[in-house]
Protein backbone atom coordinates (compact mmCIF):
# COMPACT_ATOMS: atom_id res chain seq x y z
CA UNK A 1 0.00 0.00 0.00
CA UNK A 2 2.85 2.35 0.84
CA UNK A 3 4.49 1.70 -2.50
CA UNK A 4 1.17 2.29 -4.23
CA UNK A 5 0.82 5.67 -2.53
CA UNK A 6 4.35 6.65 -3.51
CA UNK A 7 3.65 5.66 -7.12
CA UNK A 8 0.35 7.52 -7.00
CA UNK A 9 1.90 10.68 -5.68
CA UNK A 10 4.48 10.63 -8.46
CA UNK A 11 1.73 10.21 -11.04
CA UNK A 12 -0.14 13.18 -9.62
CA UNK A 13 3.00 15.29 -9.38
CA UNK A 14 3.95 14.50 -12.95
CA UNK A 15 0.71 16.17 -14.11
CA UNK A 16 1.58 19.38 -12.41
CA UNK A 17 5.23 19.29 -13.48
CA UNK A 18 4.27 19.22 -17.15
CA UNK A 19 2.69 22.09 -19.06
CA UNK A 20 -0.12 19.85 -20.28
CA UNK A 21 -1.88 20.05 -16.90
CA UNK A 22 -2.08 23.82 -17.07
CA UNK A 23 -3.22 23.79 -20.69
CA UNK A 24 -5.98 21.33 -19.86
CA UNK A 25 -6.92 23.23 -16.71
CA UNK A 26 -7.21 26.53 -18.63
CA UNK A 27 -9.11 24.93 -21.47
CA UNK A 28 -11.45 23.33 -19.03
CA UNK A 29 -12.00 26.47 -17.01
CA UNK A 30 -12.94 28.32 -20.19
CA UNK A 31 -15.22 25.52 -21.24
CA UNK A 32 -17.07 25.17 -17.96
CA UNK A 33 -17.29 28.94 -17.66
CA UNK A 34 -18.83 29.16 -21.09
CA UNK A 35 -21.17 26.26 -20.33
CA UNK A 36 -22.23 27.93 -17.13
CA UNK A 37 -22.90 31.16 -19.03
CA UNK A 38 -25.04 29.25 -21.54
CA UNK A 39 -26.88 27.56 -18.70
CA UNK A 40 -27.67 30.84 -16.98
CA UNK A 41 -28.68 32.49 -20.28
CA UNK A 42 -31.00 29.58 -20.94
CA UNK A 43 -32.68 30.15 -17.58
CA UNK A 44 -33.06 33.86 -18.33
CA UNK A 45 -34.87 33.32 -21.61
CA UNK A 46 -36.63 30.04 -21.41
CA UNK A 47 -38.78 28.13 -19.04
CA UNK A 48 -37.79 28.05 -15.42
CA UNK A 49 -38.69 24.44 -14.91
CA UNK A 50 -35.09 23.33 -14.97
CA UNK A 51 -32.46 24.28 -12.41
CA UNK A 52 -29.07 25.71 -13.28
CA UNK A 53 -27.41 22.42 -12.38
CA UNK A 54 -29.61 20.59 -14.87
CA UNK A 55 -28.99 23.10 -17.63
CA UNK A 56 -25.27 23.18 -16.92
CA UNK A 57 -24.78 19.43 -17.26
CA UNK A 58 -27.03 19.01 -20.27
CA UNK A 59 -25.66 21.40 -22.87
CA UNK A 60 -23.87 20.64 -26.12
CA UNK A 61 -20.64 22.53 -25.32
CA UNK A 62 -20.41 20.66 -22.03
CA UNK A 63 -20.42 17.26 -23.71
CA UNK A 64 -18.26 18.46 -26.56
CA UNK A 65 -15.46 19.53 -24.28
CA UNK A 66 -16.05 16.66 -21.93
CA UNK A 67 -15.05 13.94 -24.42
CA UNK A 68 -11.98 15.94 -25.46
CA UNK A 69 -10.25 16.00 -22.10
CA UNK A 70 -9.82 12.26 -21.62
CA UNK A 71 -7.31 11.66 -24.41
CA UNK A 72 -5.37 14.69 -23.16
CA UNK A 73 -5.06 13.49 -19.60
CA UNK A 74 -4.45 9.81 -20.33
CA UNK A 75 -2.36 9.64 -23.49
CA UNK A 76 1.01 9.90 -21.77
CA UNK A 77 0.34 7.46 -18.90
CA UNK A 78 2.03 4.38 -20.33
CA UNK A 79 3.09 5.50 -23.81
CA UNK A 80 5.55 8.00 -22.39
CA UNK A 81 7.15 5.45 -20.08
CA UNK A 82 7.59 3.08 -23.01
CA UNK A 83 8.96 5.79 -25.27
CA UNK A 84 11.44 7.23 -22.76
CA UNK A 85 12.30 3.73 -21.46
CA UNK A 86 11.64 4.83 -17.90
CA UNK A 87 9.60 1.65 -17.77
CA UNK A 88 12.87 -0.24 -17.29
CA UNK A 89 13.88 1.31 -13.96
CA UNK A 90 10.23 1.29 -12.92
CA UNK A 91 9.61 -2.40 -13.52
CA UNK A 92 12.98 -3.55 -12.21
CA UNK A 93 12.08 -1.97 -8.87
CA UNK A 94 10.10 -4.25 -6.57
CA UNK A 95 6.63 -3.04 -7.57
CA UNK A 96 3.85 -5.13 -9.06
CA UNK A 97 2.11 -4.54 -12.39
CA UNK A 98 -1.19 -4.06 -10.56
CA UNK A 99 0.29 -1.31 -8.39
CA UNK A 100 1.60 0.49 -11.46
CA UNK A 101 -1.65 0.22 -13.43
CA UNK A 102 -3.80 1.34 -10.50
CA UNK A 103 -1.49 4.21 -9.58
CA UNK A 104 -1.68 5.54 -13.12
CA UNK A 105 -5.44 5.15 -13.22
CA UNK A 106 -6.09 6.81 -9.87
CA UNK A 107 -3.53 9.52 -10.62
CA UNK A 108 -5.58 10.45 -13.69
CA UNK A 109 -8.83 10.21 -11.72
CA UNK A 110 -7.39 12.58 -9.11
CA UNK A 111 -6.44 15.09 -11.78
CA UNK A 112 -9.92 14.76 -13.27
CA UNK A 113 -11.47 15.59 -9.89
CA UNK A 114 -9.25 18.68 -9.65
CA UNK A 115 -10.55 19.72 -13.07
CA UNK A 116 -14.13 19.69 -11.81
CA UNK A 117 -13.52 21.28 -8.44
CA UNK A 118 -13.97 24.91 -9.61
CA UNK A 119 -17.49 24.22 -10.91
CA UNK A 120 -18.72 23.73 -7.34
CA UNK A 121 -17.88 27.40 -6.84
CA UNK A 122 -20.03 28.38 -9.84
CA UNK A 123 -23.20 26.99 -8.29
CA UNK A 124 -22.38 28.49 -4.95
CA UNK A 125 -21.90 31.90 -6.58
CA UNK A 126 -25.15 31.49 -8.48
CA UNK A 127 -27.07 30.91 -5.26
CA UNK A 128 -25.32 33.77 -3.52
CA UNK A 129 -26.10 36.30 -6.26
CA UNK A 130 -29.55 35.21 -7.43
CA UNK A 131 -30.82 33.96 -4.09
CA UNK A 132 -32.33 31.03 -6.02
CA UNK A 133 -31.32 27.42 -5.35
CA UNK A 134 -28.98 26.05 -8.05
CA UNK A 135 -30.33 22.53 -7.79
CA UNK A 136 -33.75 21.16 -6.94
CA UNK A 137 -32.48 18.89 -4.18
CA UNK A 138 -29.11 18.07 -2.61
CA UNK A 139 -29.38 14.74 -4.42
CA UNK A 140 -29.12 16.61 -7.72
CA UNK A 141 -25.65 17.85 -6.76
CA UNK A 142 -24.68 14.48 -5.47
CA UNK A 143 -26.09 12.72 -8.53
CA UNK A 144 -24.43 15.04 -11.04
CA UNK A 145 -21.01 14.84 -9.46
CA UNK A 146 -21.23 11.12 -8.72
CA UNK A 147 -22.14 10.46 -12.33
CA UNK A 148 -19.35 12.73 -13.54
CA UNK A 149 -16.94 10.67 -11.49
CA UNK A 150 -18.36 7.39 -12.79
CA UNK A 151 -18.29 8.42 -16.44
CA UNK A 152 -14.84 9.90 -15.87
CA UNK A 153 -13.51 6.66 -14.40
CA UNK A 154 -14.81 4.67 -17.33
CA UNK A 155 -13.38 7.03 -19.95
CA UNK A 156 -10.07 7.29 -18.09
CA UNK A 157 -9.83 3.50 -18.04
CA UNK A 158 -10.35 3.56 -21.82
CA UNK A 159 -7.54 6.13 -21.96
CA UNK A 160 -5.28 3.86 -19.87
CA UNK A 161 -5.94 1.01 -22.23
CA UNK A 162 -5.16 3.09 -25.33
CA UNK A 163 -1.95 4.32 -23.76
CA UNK A 164 -0.75 0.85 -22.84
CA UNK A 165 -1.08 -0.56 -26.35
CA UNK A 166 1.32 1.89 -27.98
CA UNK A 167 4.47 3.84 -27.28
CA UNK A 168 3.26 6.78 -29.32
CA UNK A 169 1.23 9.34 -27.39
CA UNK A 170 -0.55 10.67 -30.47
CA UNK A 171 -1.75 7.19 -31.40
CA UNK A 172 -2.87 6.65 -27.80
CA UNK A 173 -4.85 9.90 -27.91
CA UNK A 174 -6.48 9.01 -31.23
CA UNK A 175 -7.49 5.53 -30.07
CA UNK A 176 -9.09 6.77 -26.85
CA UNK A 177 -10.73 9.73 -28.60
CA UNK A 178 -12.31 7.51 -31.26
CA UNK A 179 -13.40 4.92 -28.69
CA UNK A 180 -14.99 7.53 -26.43
CA UNK A 181 -16.70 9.36 -29.31
CA UNK A 182 -18.10 6.10 -30.69
CA UNK A 183 -19.40 5.13 -27.25
CA UNK A 184 -20.89 8.54 -26.89
CA UNK A 185 -22.65 8.35 -30.25
CA UNK A 186 -24.12 4.94 -29.48
CA UNK A 187 -25.93 6.79 -26.73
CA UNK A 188 -27.11 9.41 -29.21
CA UNK A 189 -28.55 6.88 -31.68
CA UNK A 190 -32.01 7.13 -30.18
CA UNK A 191 -31.99 10.87 -30.95
CA UNK A 192 -30.60 10.43 -34.45
CA UNK A 193 -32.88 7.54 -35.52
CA UNK A 194 -36.37 8.50 -34.36
CA UNK A 195 -38.17 5.43 -35.79
CA UNK A 196 -36.81 2.87 -33.43
CA UNK A 197 -38.62 0.12 -31.59
CA UNK A 198 -39.00 0.98 -27.88
CA UNK A 199 -36.94 -2.08 -26.92
CA UNK A 200 -34.04 -0.95 -29.08
CA UNK A 201 -34.37 2.59 -27.76
CA UNK A 202 -34.15 1.31 -24.20
CA UNK A 203 -31.14 -0.74 -25.14
CA UNK A 204 -29.27 2.24 -26.55
CA UNK A 205 -30.34 4.47 -23.72
CA UNK A 206 -28.67 2.06 -21.37
CA UNK A 207 -25.34 3.27 -22.84
CA UNK A 208 -26.30 6.89 -23.17
CA UNK A 209 -24.30 9.15 -20.91
CA UNK A 210 -26.61 12.01 -21.89
CA UNK A 211 -29.68 10.14 -20.70
CA UNK A 212 -27.93 9.17 -17.50
CA UNK A 213 -26.94 12.75 -16.84
CA UNK A 214 -30.46 14.01 -17.55
CA UNK A 215 -31.72 11.74 -14.74
CA UNK A 216 -28.87 12.18 -12.28
CA UNK A 217 -28.82 15.97 -12.52
CA UNK A 218 -32.46 15.96 -11.43
CA UNK A 219 -31.44 13.91 -8.42
CA UNK A 220 -32.84 10.64 -9.78
CA UNK A 221 -30.12 8.19 -8.90
CA UNK A 222 -30.47 4.96 -10.83
CA UNK A 223 -28.36 1.93 -9.96
CA UNK A 224 -28.13 0.62 -13.55
CA UNK A 225 -25.71 3.28 -14.83
CA UNK A 226 -23.66 2.88 -11.65
CA UNK A 227 -23.23 -0.82 -12.33
CA UNK A 228 -22.59 -0.16 -16.01
CA UNK A 229 -19.80 2.38 -15.44
CA UNK A 230 -18.13 0.54 -12.58
CA UNK A 231 -18.12 -2.81 -14.34
CA UNK A 232 -16.85 -1.31 -17.59
CA UNK A 233 -14.10 0.52 -15.70
CA UNK A 234 -13.08 -2.72 -14.04
CA UNK A 235 -13.11 -4.50 -17.39
CA UNK A 236 -10.91 -1.87 -19.05
CA UNK A 237 -8.47 -1.93 -16.14
CA UNK A 238 -8.21 -5.71 -16.29
CA UNK A 239 -7.52 -5.46 -20.02
CA UNK A 240 -4.94 -2.73 -19.40
CA UNK A 241 -3.25 -4.92 -16.82
CA UNK A 242 -3.14 -7.85 -19.24
CA UNK A 243 -1.67 -5.81 -22.05
CA UNK A 244 0.82 -4.27 -19.63
CA UNK A 245 1.96 -7.73 -18.59
CA UNK A 246 2.16 -8.92 -22.17
CA UNK A 247 4.95 -6.40 -22.89
CA UNK A 248 7.36 -8.88 -21.32
CA UNK A 249 6.61 -11.51 -23.90
CA UNK A 250 6.88 -9.14 -26.82
CA UNK A 251 10.31 -7.79 -25.98
CA UNK B 1 24.54 -14.51 -5.28
CA UNK B 2 23.63 -15.07 -8.92
CA UNK B 3 22.89 -18.49 -10.29
CA UNK B 4 22.10 -18.90 -13.97
CA UNK B 5 21.27 -22.29 -15.43
CA UNK B 6 20.77 -23.10 -19.11
CA UNK B 7 19.38 -19.66 -19.75
CA UNK B 8 18.11 -19.13 -23.28
CA UNK B 9 16.40 -16.11 -24.76
CA UNK B 10 15.07 -16.07 -28.29
CA UNK B 11 13.64 -13.00 -29.98
CA UNK B 12 11.75 -13.37 -33.23
CA UNK B 13 14.20 -15.56 -35.10
CA UNK B 14 17.32 -14.51 -33.19
CA UNK B 15 18.86 -16.36 -30.28
CA UNK B 16 20.28 -13.63 -28.09
CA UNK B 17 21.30 -15.83 -25.19
CA UNK B 18 22.07 -19.45 -25.86
CA UNK B 19 22.10 -21.98 -23.02
CA UNK B 20 24.04 -19.78 -20.62
CA UNK B 21 25.12 -21.12 -17.22
CA UNK B 22 27.25 -19.34 -14.67
CA UNK B 23 27.41 -18.39 -11.03
CA UNK B 24 28.55 -15.31 -9.21
CA UNK B 25 29.56 -15.71 -5.59
CA UNK B 26 29.09 -13.25 -2.78
CA UNK B 27 31.60 -10.40 -2.82
CA UNK B 28 32.85 -10.98 -6.35
CA UNK B 29 33.21 -8.25 -8.94
CA UNK B 30 32.51 -9.95 -12.24
CA UNK B 31 33.03 -8.32 -15.61
CA UNK B 32 30.69 -9.38 -18.32
CA UNK B 33 32.49 -8.92 -21.57
CA UNK B 34 31.44 -9.26 -25.14
CA UNK B 35 31.11 -7.47 -28.46
CA UNK B 36 27.96 -5.50 -29.25
CA UNK B 37 24.98 -7.79 -29.53
CA UNK B 38 26.63 -10.64 -27.65
CA UNK B 39 23.73 -10.95 -25.24
CA UNK B 40 25.11 -9.03 -22.27
CA UNK B 41 22.21 -6.62 -21.87
CA UNK B 42 19.67 -9.36 -22.48
CA UNK B 43 21.15 -11.50 -19.71
CA UNK B 44 21.18 -8.54 -17.34
CA UNK B 45 17.60 -7.65 -18.18
CA UNK B 46 16.55 -11.21 -17.42
CA UNK B 47 18.43 -11.12 -14.13
CA UNK B 48 16.70 -7.89 -13.19
CA UNK B 49 13.28 -9.42 -14.01
CA UNK B 50 12.66 -6.93 -16.80
CA UNK B 51 12.03 -9.70 -19.29
CA UNK B 52 11.50 -13.42 -18.92
CA UNK B 53 13.80 -16.03 -20.39
CA UNK B 54 12.60 -18.37 -23.12
CA UNK B 55 13.93 -21.28 -21.10
CA UNK B 56 16.28 -21.97 -18.24
CA UNK B 57 16.34 -20.45 -14.79
CA UNK B 58 18.08 -17.61 -13.04
CA UNK B 59 18.07 -16.69 -9.41
CA UNK B 60 19.29 -13.70 -7.45
CA UNK B 61 20.13 -14.03 -3.74
CA UNK B 62 18.33 -17.37 -3.77
CA UNK B 63 15.12 -16.01 -5.30
CA UNK B 64 14.04 -17.08 -8.75
CA UNK B 65 13.80 -13.99 -10.95
CA UNK B 66 10.56 -15.20 -12.47
CA UNK B 67 8.80 -17.03 -9.65
CA UNK B 68 9.83 -14.72 -6.80
CA UNK B 69 10.45 -11.68 -8.88
CA UNK B 70 9.58 -9.12 -6.20
CA UNK B 71 12.04 -10.55 -3.63
CA UNK B 72 14.72 -10.93 -6.29
CA UNK B 73 14.21 -7.34 -7.39
CA UNK B 74 14.44 -5.96 -3.88
CA UNK B 75 17.84 -7.63 -3.46
CA UNK B 76 19.42 -6.09 -6.49
CA UNK B 77 20.25 -2.65 -7.78
CA UNK B 78 20.10 -2.44 -11.52
CA UNK B 79 21.48 0.29 -13.70
CA UNK B 80 20.28 -0.09 -17.27
CA UNK B 81 22.38 0.66 -20.31
CA UNK B 82 20.34 3.75 -21.20
CA UNK B 83 19.76 5.48 -17.92
CA UNK B 84 16.20 6.73 -18.33
CA UNK B 85 15.04 9.11 -15.61
CA UNK B 86 11.96 11.19 -14.97
CA UNK B 87 13.38 14.42 -16.32
CA UNK B 88 10.84 16.66 -14.59
CA UNK B 89 11.94 15.68 -11.08
CA UNK B 90 14.84 17.06 -9.05
CA UNK B 91 17.75 14.75 -8.25
CA UNK B 92 17.00 14.44 -4.55
CA UNK B 93 13.28 14.10 -5.16
CA UNK B 94 13.85 11.38 -7.73
CA UNK B 95 16.13 9.39 -5.45
CA UNK B 96 13.68 9.72 -2.58
CA UNK B 97 10.91 8.41 -4.83
CA UNK B 98 13.07 5.52 -6.01
CA UNK B 99 14.05 4.67 -2.46
CA UNK B 100 10.38 4.71 -1.50
CA UNK B 101 9.25 2.25 -4.15
CA UNK B 102 12.15 0.00 -3.24
CA UNK B 103 10.84 -0.15 0.31
CA UNK B 104 13.25 2.21 2.08
CA UNK B 105 11.54 4.77 4.25
CA UNK B 106 11.74 7.22 7.10
CA UNK B 107 15.07 7.90 8.76
CA UNK B 108 16.77 5.08 6.88
CA UNK B 109 15.87 6.71 3.56
CA UNK B 110 17.22 10.06 4.70
CA UNK B 111 20.47 8.40 5.72
CA UNK B 112 20.81 6.50 2.47
CA UNK B 113 20.06 9.63 0.45
CA UNK B 114 22.96 11.46 2.10
CA UNK B 115 25.24 8.47 1.56
CA UNK B 116 24.50 7.90 -2.12
CA UNK B 117 24.63 11.61 -2.93
CA UNK B 118 28.10 11.64 -1.37
CA UNK B 119 29.24 8.40 -3.01
CA UNK B 120 28.19 9.50 -6.47
CA UNK B 121 29.33 13.12 -5.98
CA UNK B 122 25.87 14.48 -6.59
CA UNK B 123 25.81 16.96 -3.72
CA UNK B 124 26.28 19.93 -6.03
CA UNK B 125 23.28 19.04 -8.17
CA UNK B 126 20.88 17.50 -5.64
CA UNK B 127 18.34 20.28 -6.20
CA UNK B 128 18.72 20.53 -9.96
CA UNK B 129 16.01 19.30 -12.30
CA UNK B 130 17.22 16.08 -13.91
CA UNK B 131 16.31 17.31 -17.40
CA UNK B 132 18.96 20.02 -17.15
CA UNK B 133 21.78 17.66 -16.16
CA UNK B 134 24.53 16.49 -18.48
CA UNK B 135 24.88 12.86 -19.49
CA UNK B 136 27.63 12.24 -16.94
CA UNK B 137 25.49 13.45 -14.07
CA UNK B 138 22.48 11.46 -15.26
CA UNK B 139 24.66 8.36 -15.36
CA UNK B 140 25.62 9.02 -11.75
CA UNK B 141 21.99 9.55 -10.77
CA UNK B 142 21.32 6.12 -12.32
CA UNK B 143 24.08 4.63 -10.21
CA UNK B 144 22.81 6.37 -7.08
CA UNK B 145 19.38 4.91 -7.84
CA UNK B 146 20.87 1.41 -8.08
CA UNK B 147 22.52 1.95 -4.68
CA UNK B 148 19.74 3.70 -2.79
CA UNK B 149 18.30 0.60 -1.10
CA UNK B 150 21.74 -0.77 -0.23
CA UNK B 151 21.26 -3.96 -2.26
CA UNK B 152 23.42 -7.06 -1.88
CA UNK B 153 23.92 -7.23 -5.61
CA UNK B 154 24.60 -4.54 -8.20
CA UNK B 155 23.99 -5.17 -11.87
CA UNK B 156 25.52 -2.39 -13.93
CA UNK B 157 25.06 -2.39 -17.69
CA UNK B 158 27.91 -0.37 -19.21
CA UNK B 159 28.27 2.00 -16.27
CA UNK B 160 30.95 4.20 -17.83
CA UNK B 161 29.45 4.67 -21.28
CA UNK B 162 29.19 8.30 -22.30
CA UNK B 163 31.33 9.65 -19.48
CA UNK B 164 34.41 11.84 -19.87
CA UNK B 165 37.81 10.39 -18.86
CA UNK B 166 37.75 11.98 -15.40
CA UNK B 167 34.30 10.69 -14.68
CA UNK B 168 35.24 7.25 -15.96
CA UNK B 169 38.14 7.12 -13.50
CA UNK B 170 35.84 8.27 -10.75
CA UNK B 171 33.21 5.62 -11.53
CA UNK B 172 35.83 2.86 -11.74
CA UNK B 173 37.21 3.81 -8.36
CA UNK B 174 33.66 3.89 -7.04
CA UNK B 175 32.98 0.39 -8.36
CA UNK B 176 36.17 -0.87 -6.74
CA UNK B 177 35.12 0.66 -3.42
CA UNK B 178 31.62 -0.71 -3.70
CA UNK B 179 33.08 -4.15 -4.37
CA UNK B 180 34.12 -4.34 -0.75
CA UNK B 181 30.51 -4.44 0.40
CA UNK B 182 28.49 -5.52 -2.60
CA UNK B 183 28.55 -8.24 -5.21
CA UNK B 184 28.85 -6.63 -8.62
CA UNK B 185 28.13 -7.84 -12.12
CA UNK B 186 29.08 -5.22 -14.68
CA UNK B 187 29.09 -5.35 -18.42
CA UNK B 188 31.34 -3.42 -20.69
CA UNK B 189 33.24 -3.62 -23.90
CA UNK B 190 35.98 -1.37 -22.59
CA UNK B 191 38.69 -3.84 -21.66
CA UNK B 192 41.03 -1.84 -19.43
CA UNK B 193 37.99 -1.26 -17.26
CA UNK B 194 37.66 -4.96 -16.57
CA UNK B 195 41.36 -5.43 -15.94
CA UNK B 196 41.26 -2.60 -13.45
CA UNK B 197 38.11 -3.40 -11.56
CA UNK B 198 37.09 -7.04 -11.80
CA UNK B 199 38.33 -10.15 -10.13
CA UNK B 200 36.65 -12.40 -12.66
CA UNK B 201 35.79 -12.08 -16.31
CA UNK B 202 33.08 -13.81 -18.26
CA UNK B 203 33.52 -13.44 -21.99
CA UNK B 204 30.34 -14.00 -23.91
CA UNK B 205 30.01 -14.16 -27.67
CA UNK B 206 26.91 -14.86 -29.73
CA UNK B 207 25.00 -15.69 -26.57
CA UNK B 208 27.49 -18.29 -25.33
CA UNK B 209 30.15 -18.20 -22.66
CA UNK B 210 33.57 -18.44 -24.27
CA UNK B 211 35.72 -18.00 -21.19
CA UNK B 212 35.32 -17.42 -17.50
CA UNK B 213 38.35 -16.83 -15.31
CA UNK B 214 40.44 -14.20 -13.58
CA UNK B 215 42.03 -11.65 -15.94
CA UNK B 216 45.50 -13.02 -15.02
CA UNK B 217 44.63 -16.61 -15.85
CA UNK B 218 43.03 -15.62 -19.12
CA UNK B 219 46.22 -13.84 -20.12
CA UNK B 220 48.29 -16.86 -19.18
CA UNK B 221 46.19 -19.12 -21.37
CA UNK B 222 46.61 -16.92 -24.36
CA UNK B 223 48.26 -18.66 -27.27
CA UNK B 224 49.33 -15.61 -29.17
CA UNK B 225 49.93 -12.79 -26.84
CA UNK B 226 51.65 -9.51 -26.98
CA UNK B 227 54.01 -8.46 -29.68
CA UNK B 228 56.97 -6.43 -30.73
CA UNK B 229 56.99 -3.07 -32.36
CA UNK B 230 59.91 -1.91 -34.40
CA UNK B 231 60.31 1.32 -36.32
CA UNK B 232 63.05 1.03 -38.92
CA UNK B 233 64.21 2.69 -42.12
CA UNK B 234 63.72 0.01 -44.73
CA UNK B 235 61.36 -0.93 -47.54
CA UNK B 236 58.06 -2.07 -46.12
CA UNK B 237 57.67 -5.26 -48.23
CA UNK B 238 61.27 -6.27 -47.75
CA UNK B 239 61.00 -5.74 -43.99
CA UNK B 240 57.86 -7.81 -43.63
CA UNK B 241 59.52 -10.68 -45.49
CA UNK B 242 62.63 -10.58 -43.30
CA UNK B 243 60.75 -10.26 -40.02
CA UNK B 244 58.34 -13.06 -40.84
CA UNK B 245 61.30 -15.43 -41.09
CA UNK B 246 62.32 -14.86 -37.47
CA UNK B 247 61.22 -17.96 -35.61
CA UNK B 248 58.37 -17.38 -33.17
CA UNK B 249 56.75 -14.58 -35.15
CA UNK B 250 53.12 -15.34 -36.03
CA UNK B 251 52.43 -12.45 -38.34
CA UNK B 252 53.61 -9.00 -39.22
CA UNK B 253 51.70 -5.89 -40.08
CA UNK B 254 53.21 -2.69 -41.35
CA UNK B 255 52.43 0.97 -41.75
CA UNK B 256 54.63 3.77 -43.03
CA UNK B 257 55.44 7.12 -41.51
CA UNK B 258 57.50 9.28 -43.89
CA UNK B 259 60.62 7.29 -44.67
CA UNK B 260 60.07 4.98 -41.72
CA UNK B 261 58.25 1.71 -41.57
CA UNK B 262 56.48 0.69 -38.42
CA UNK B 263 56.20 -3.08 -38.02
CA UNK B 264 53.92 -4.76 -35.53
CA UNK B 265 54.81 -8.37 -34.85
CA UNK B 266 52.50 -10.81 -33.14
CA UNK B 267 54.53 -13.44 -31.37
CA UNK B 268 54.05 -16.65 -29.44
CA UNK B 269 53.07 -16.34 -25.83
CA UNK B 270 55.79 -15.91 -23.24
CA UNK B 271 58.49 -15.32 -25.77
CA UNK B 272 60.69 -12.28 -26.10
CA UNK B 273 62.06 -11.91 -29.60
CA UNK B 274 63.57 -8.45 -29.18
CA UNK B 275 67.13 -9.75 -29.38
CA UNK B 276 66.51 -11.68 -32.57
CA UNK B 277 64.84 -8.69 -34.14
CA UNK B 278 67.69 -6.45 -33.08
CA UNK B 279 70.24 -8.81 -34.63
CA UNK B 280 68.30 -8.89 -37.85
CA UNK B 281 68.25 -5.10 -37.98
CA UNK B 282 72.00 -4.90 -37.40
CA UNK B 283 72.65 -7.55 -40.01
CA UNK B 284 70.55 -5.68 -42.58
CA UNK B 285 71.94 -2.30 -41.50
CA UNK B 286 68.50 -0.83 -40.77
CA UNK B 287 68.41 2.44 -38.92
CA UNK B 288 66.15 1.80 -35.91
CA UNK B 289 64.42 4.47 -33.84
CA UNK B 290 62.22 2.26 -31.70
CA UNK B 291 62.16 -1.32 -30.58
CA UNK B 292 59.63 -2.23 -27.94
CA UNK B 293 57.74 -5.17 -26.52
CA UNK B 294 54.02 -4.88 -25.99
CA UNK B 295 52.60 -6.99 -23.20
CA UNK B 296 49.52 -9.01 -23.83
CA UNK B 297 46.33 -7.37 -22.67
CA UNK B 298 42.84 -8.55 -22.17
CA UNK B 299 42.16 -7.04 -25.53
CA UNK B 300 44.23 -9.78 -27.14
CA UNK B 301 42.26 -12.41 -25.26
CA UNK B 302 39.05 -10.78 -26.33
CA UNK B 303 40.07 -10.51 -29.97
CA UNK B 304 41.30 -14.07 -30.05
CA UNK B 305 38.11 -15.43 -28.54
CA UNK B 306 35.59 -13.36 -30.43
CA UNK B 307 37.28 -12.75 -33.74
CA UNK B 308 38.04 -16.16 -35.20
CA UNK B 309 34.55 -17.00 -36.37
Amino acid sequence: MRKFLILLSREIKSYFYSPIAYVVLCFFLLLTGFTFYIGVTFLNHGSTEVTVVESFFNTVPFWFGFVLIFPLITMRLFAEEFKLQTIEPLMTAPVTDVQVVLSKFFGAVFFYIILWAPTAVYFHMFQWITKTPAAGTPAAYLGSYALLLLIGMFYISIGCFSSVVTRNQIIAAVISFVAIVVLFFVGLLSFILPHMTPALRDFFNYFSSIEHMADFSKGMIDSRPVVYYLSMTALMLVLTHHVFQSRKWKL
Amino acid sequence: MIKVQNLTKRYAGITAVDDLSFEVGKGEIVGFLGPNGAGKSTTMRILSSFMPATSGTASVAGFDVFENSLEARSHLGYMPENVALYTELRVREYLRYRGGIKGVGGRKLKERLGEVLDLCSLNDVENRIIGTLSKGYRQRVGLADALIHDPDLLILDEPTIGLDPNQIRHVRQLIKDLGRRHTILLSTHILPEVEMTCNRVIIIHKGKIQASDTPQNLLAQLRTAGGIRIEAQTGADNGVEMLSKVSGVKDVSVETDGGWSIFNLRVEANSDLREEVFRLAVERKWAVRELARRKATLEDVFVEITHNE
